[in-house]
């Protein structure tokens, strides 16, 4: 279905998730999918990321690509609240299935303007129940 | 209804680039618009018009301009992924000092700002990749 909403501008205001589903290194689709949702965030659209599959390595703390020689972007995650997106979901069951804990991941926050810019944990950890849900919520899913 | 395609690979390795065009030819055929496809990731390597495929076998570059040109179908390459891959219209030439350009008839380089757009803007936006 396709909502039809307006933002304070006037404009049209849909419902984009940024579905990551594939490893941070190895091929570039985490680096070229998380340009999008940062250019994304600047049409004040309402931006949500989901990270599933080997794409929950992403969210991994402690980055270090020194031995394969391409670029860290990890930290760029870290802007992911600057850029109003203040929804971040992380699929449990991927992370369990790949040996991985919250704990493992970063600990991204976002300033909450409805609540005196209050810091909050960006993360929200969801069953694959859950995310079936949260996708068929949005207007715009993009795939990377 | 109101189409939009994003296409996120190459020509000929994946078929991404075949069902694509297929997809929206077939959308067009059934009197819907395609308004843009915006070719993202390897996807942007379907916009040279340098290839030269045997002469069997479809010309993908060629059939996406001819699709541009026949229907007004806006065939957008993104700039940061072509600029990483090689593929340069003249102002990109002139821009980053470079000794030729590649881009196939009817494509266009612009930012991503234009999937955006395309994603607000069409009733679907459909994604062919991996």
């Amino acid at each position: 279905m396709v909502t039809e909403d307006t933002n304070h501008e006037g404009g049209q205001v849909k419902k984009f998730l940024y579905l990551n589903r594939r490893a941070p290194h190895g091929t570039n689709y985490a680096q070229e999918g998380l340009e999008v949702a940062l250019i994304g965030a600047a049409f004040d659209q309402d931006v949500a990321m989901a990270y599933t599959d080997d794409g929950v390595f992403q969210l991994k703390k402690d980055q270090d690509t020194s031995d394969i020689g391409t670029k860290n972007f990890s930290a760029t995650y870290g802007a992911l609240g600057d850029y109003d997106v203040t929804r971040v979901y992380v699929e449990l069951e991927s992370l369990a299935r790949r040996g991985l804990t919250k704990e493992d991941l970063m600990p991204l926050v976002y300033e909450d303007e409805d609540d005196d810019w209050e810091e909050k944990p960006l993360i929200r950890f969801v069953s694959e129940a859950e995310l079936r849900d949260i996708i068929e919520e949005h207007d715009v899913i993009l795939n990377f | 209804m109101k189409f939009a395609v994003l296409v996120n690979e190459g020509p000929y390795t994946h078929q991404a680039s075949d069902s694509a065009y297929r997809f929206a030819q077939a959308a067009l055929d059934e009197g819907h618009e395609v308004t843009r496809v915006f070719f993202y990731h390897d996807g942007v390597n379907n916009g040279t018009r340098l290839t030269t495929p045997p002469q069997d076998d479809r010309h993908i570059a060629n059939r996406w301009s001819e699709l541009g040109k026949e229907h007004g179908v806006d065939l957008v390459v993104c700039v940061a992924a072509a600029q990483r891959r090689g593929i340069v219209d003249e102002d990109e030439q002139r821009r980053n000092g470079k000794d030729g350009n590649n881009i196939a008839d009817g494509f266009r380089i612009s930012g991503l700002g234009q999937l955006i757009e395309a994603g607000i803007q069409s009733d679907r936006l459909i994604s062919f990749g991996d």
